[in-house]
Formats: C-alpha cells, sequence, structure tokens
C-alpha cells in the first residue's frame, strides 16, 4: 500500500470533485437566468 | 511450406488469449448487442494485431500506426470529431427544463476521484492513477483525452476498460442501485412538468456553456467546444442536413477507426499484464462508486426538499448515455409500472455528459498544476 501517494492524491480529489458542483453551480445559474430572460 | 510451418510455430499462448478476447468482445456484440459499433471493430483489431506473421511485414501496423498518432496519440482527433456527432445526437431539453438535475451529473463523477484514491493508493504514479480514473467518465472520448494528454503507459487497457464499461451498464448498475435504494425509494414517483424551452435558449445553452467551461475550467474546453459545437449545428435550425451528416456519417466514420485504432493497442505483449486486470478492475470500481454518489446525493437532496426526488435517477448521472438513463427507467417500472422516470433520468444523464467532460478537465488541470509544481 503506498499512502505517500494517496496523500499525494487527496487534495486533487477533494478540490477536482468540489470544483464539478462549482461549474456545475455556475452553469445550473446561468442557464437558470437564461430560461428567464428567454422566456418573456 | 516454409513460411506456413515458421507462422504456425510463432503463434504463442498470448496470442491465443488475445484471439479469445477477440472472439468474446465479438460475441458481445453482435450475439448480445453490446456497443456493437466499438465492441465489433476493437474484437476483430485484437485478432488482426496479435497474428503470428508479425503484422510489421504485411503494411497493417503502418496504417494502425498512423491512425493512432493522428487519431489518438498526436492531436487526440477522433475523440474530439466523435464529440461533434455525439453533441449533435443530444437533446439538452430535458435538462434546459430542469437545470437543477445537473447536480445529479456532478455527484455522479464520484466513482472518478474514488479511483483515483484507490489507484494511487495502489501504487500508481499520479498521472496514471488519473488516467485509469477517468474511466469512470464513463465516456470513451474523455478517457482516451485525458490519458493521452498525461501521457498514461496504460492508455491501451484504459480504453479497453472504458468502452468495455460502457457497454455493460445495463449489468453493472441494476444491482448497485438495488442495493443503494429501498424499495420504497425505488417507488417514489416524480412528476415531469415539461414546459417548452424557447428556442433562443436551446441555442444560446451550448455558447453559454462552451463559455463558462473555458473560463472555469480552461483544460476542458476542446472536449466541451466540440461537443456544444456539434448540439449548436443540431439546434440553430439551419443546418438540418449537417446536423444529419454529424450524427450519422461523421460519427459512424470515427467509431470505425476509434474501434480498430483502440485495438491497435491490445497486442499480447503490453496487454496481458496483471496492470491491465488491475485497471479493469478499478474501472469497475469507477462505475460502481459513480452509481453510489449520484444515489447518495439525491437522497441527501431528499432530507431537504419538500418534493421527493426517486434516487435512482442519480445513478443517470453517469455520462453512459442514453444506456444509463434507460436502465434507470426499467427499474422504475419493474417496481411500479405506472412510474414513468424516463425523462428525468434522461435529463440527469445528458447533464452527466456535461460533468463527465468538466471532471476530465479539472483532473488535467489539477495533475498538470501539481506536476508542473
Amino acid at each position: 500500500m503506498h499512502v505517500d501517494l494517496l496523500l499525494e492524491a487527496l487534495p486533487i480529489m477533494g478540490y477536482g470533485y468540489l470544483g464539478i458542483f462549482i461549474v456545475t453551480g455556475a452553469i445550473i445559474a446561468v442557464v437558470s437566468i437564461l430560461k428567464k430572460l428567454t422566456s418573456r | 511450406m516454409e513460411v506456413l510451418i515458421q507462422n504456425f510455430s510463432n503463434i504463442t499462448w498470448q496470442m491465443l488469449v488475445m484471439w479469445g478476447i477477440g472472439g468474446l468482445l465479438i460475441y458481445l456484440a453482435i450475439v448480445k448487442e453490446m456497443e456493437p459499433t466499438l465492441l465489433l471493430p476493437m474484437g476483430f483489431g485484437a485478432i488482426l494485431v496479435n497474428l503470428p506473421v508479425a503484422v510489421e511485414g504485411t503494411g497493417v501496423q503502418h496504417v494502425l500506426d498512423t491512425l493512432f498518432s493522428i487519431g489518438i496519440n498526436g492531436a487526440e482527433l477522433f475523440p474530439l470529431m466523435l464529440f461533434i456527432g455525439i453533441g449533435a445526437m443530444i437533446d439538452f431539453q430535458p435538462l434546459l427544463t430542469n437545470p437543477k438535475l445537473m447536480i445529479f451529473g456532478a455527484a455522479a463523477q464520484f466513482g472518478i476521484f474514488f479511483t483515483l484514491a484507490l489507484a494511487s493508493l495502489l501504487g500508481y504514479e499520479l498521472p496514471d492513477a488519473a488516467s485509469i480514473s477517468i474511466i469512470g467518465a464513463a465516456d470513451g472520448p474523455t478517457s482516451i483525452f485525458v490519458a493521452t494528454e498525461l501521457g498514461s503507459k496504460y492508455l491501451g487497457a484504459i480504453m479497453v476498460a472504458a468502452y468495455s464499461y460502457m457497454a455493460l451498464v445495463p449489468l453493472i448498475q441494476p444491482p448497485i442501485i438495488k442495493l443503494c435504494t429501498t424499495k420504497a425509494e425505488r417507488r417514489i414517483r416524480m412528476q415531469y412538468k415539461g414546459k417548452p424551452v424557447s428556442k433562443t435558449a436551446r441555442i444560446l445553452f451550448p455558447i453559454v456553456v462552451t463559455v463558462i467551461v473555458g473560463i472555469v475550467a480552461p483544460d476542458a474546453v476542446a472536449l466541451i467546444g466540440f461537443l456544444m459545437f456539434g448540439n449548436l449545428i443540431r439546434e440553430c435550425g439551419v443546418m438540418n442536413s449537417i446536423s444529419e451528416t454529424a450524427q450519422n456519417a461523421l460519427a459512424n466514420l470515427i467509431t470505425i477507426f476509434l474501434g480498430i485504432t483502440i485495438a491497435s493497442q491490445m497486442k499480447a505483449a503490453d496487454f496481458l499484464q496483471v496492470d491491465t486486470l488491475i485497471i479493469i478492475g478499478l474501472g469497475l470500481v469507477a462505475f460502481i462508486f459513480d452509481t453510489f454518489g449520484g444515489i447518495m446525493v439525491a437522497k441527501v437532496m431528499n432530507l431537504f426538499s419538500k418534493e421527493k426526488i426517486n434516487p435512482m435517477i442519480g445513478a443517470a448521472g453517469i455520462s453512459a448515455f442514453p444506456m444509463s438513463a434507460r436502465v434507470v427507467h426499467k427499474l422504475g417500472l419493474e417496481e411500479d409500472n405506472q412510474n414513468f422516470l424516463l425523462m428525468h433520468s434522461i435529463g440527469v444523464n445528458v447533464s452527466g455528459q456535461i460533468a463527465s467532460v468538466i471532471a476530465g478537465g479539472l483532473i488535467l488541470a489539477l495533475v498538470k498544476a501539481y506536476l508542473g509544481g
């Protein structure tokens, strides 16, 4: 077992998974605004 | 006669195993109809590159090497071109109707990051661990793109695992979904409020997503850009014949070449390694934890929302489109024959397509930043 390599990967794991939610959140917000603007 | 005898004597047990694997892929493609467009060329190619005539002398190797260098290794031409076709095939309307569904697409990328940690723990260096983990994107072109960009030496095994598991989604996901949900949860009915989405919104969506991803996760912009370009061709309404070409002729042509090019990486000496088995195992882990992640986030959301969500739709957040959506829909009908989850699961499934590309871009950016210091 290579705990050193795991420790190297953990920040990437955390930032990566969090990052997806941040980008997705941005897309949801913009798409919701877009829908409101174009439905008028 | 001498050549004949020499060719027979050149046959090794490793070649025979690869013929068996090739035969199995062809069997799955034809008899079980599992991703035949990919598994069949891959199966045939696996036999082709493992002939005792040492394909070097036949010209086959030259063609395959050329296809590999321009289509995959150099400019990642095949995965990107294929994404134009996939973008043209996808109708994002169910997602635009309910953009919140994108949360499940994001949640169901959990397997990628779990597998990254597991592969690291097993001793794979970061670029290889990241490339292996991206099998969990359930998205062949993204897997190829990331593994090539990171220069992984396991590209062949990663490609084979990525495409094989995509085909096996109907077998992998149902037991995991059943294990993670109760019967009562699987019976939750969800109303579909299919409000029409304006054409302007449908046209602006691919452009807006490309700009956002380009700014926030630039490493994903090649993949998302081509995917969204294909979708813009579909939605603009003035390029119908080109949209048809992208969806059919272009996608089919690229798929033929992609399958046989992947197979060029299946030479016995490189493929029959313990690492290949481990990578295939890790790919399975990634798919299982993708499914788990999507379901668990749906369960957490149920704690706070008045309108209950059927947690099974979270499992459709993996990008295997449209197999995963169909699996969820079918399981819903098995529990309650009036429970129609298809539109919800399709919305989640297409959002998984976007999220998997974003995940690939983020992995690339983070690993490159770490290695670059």
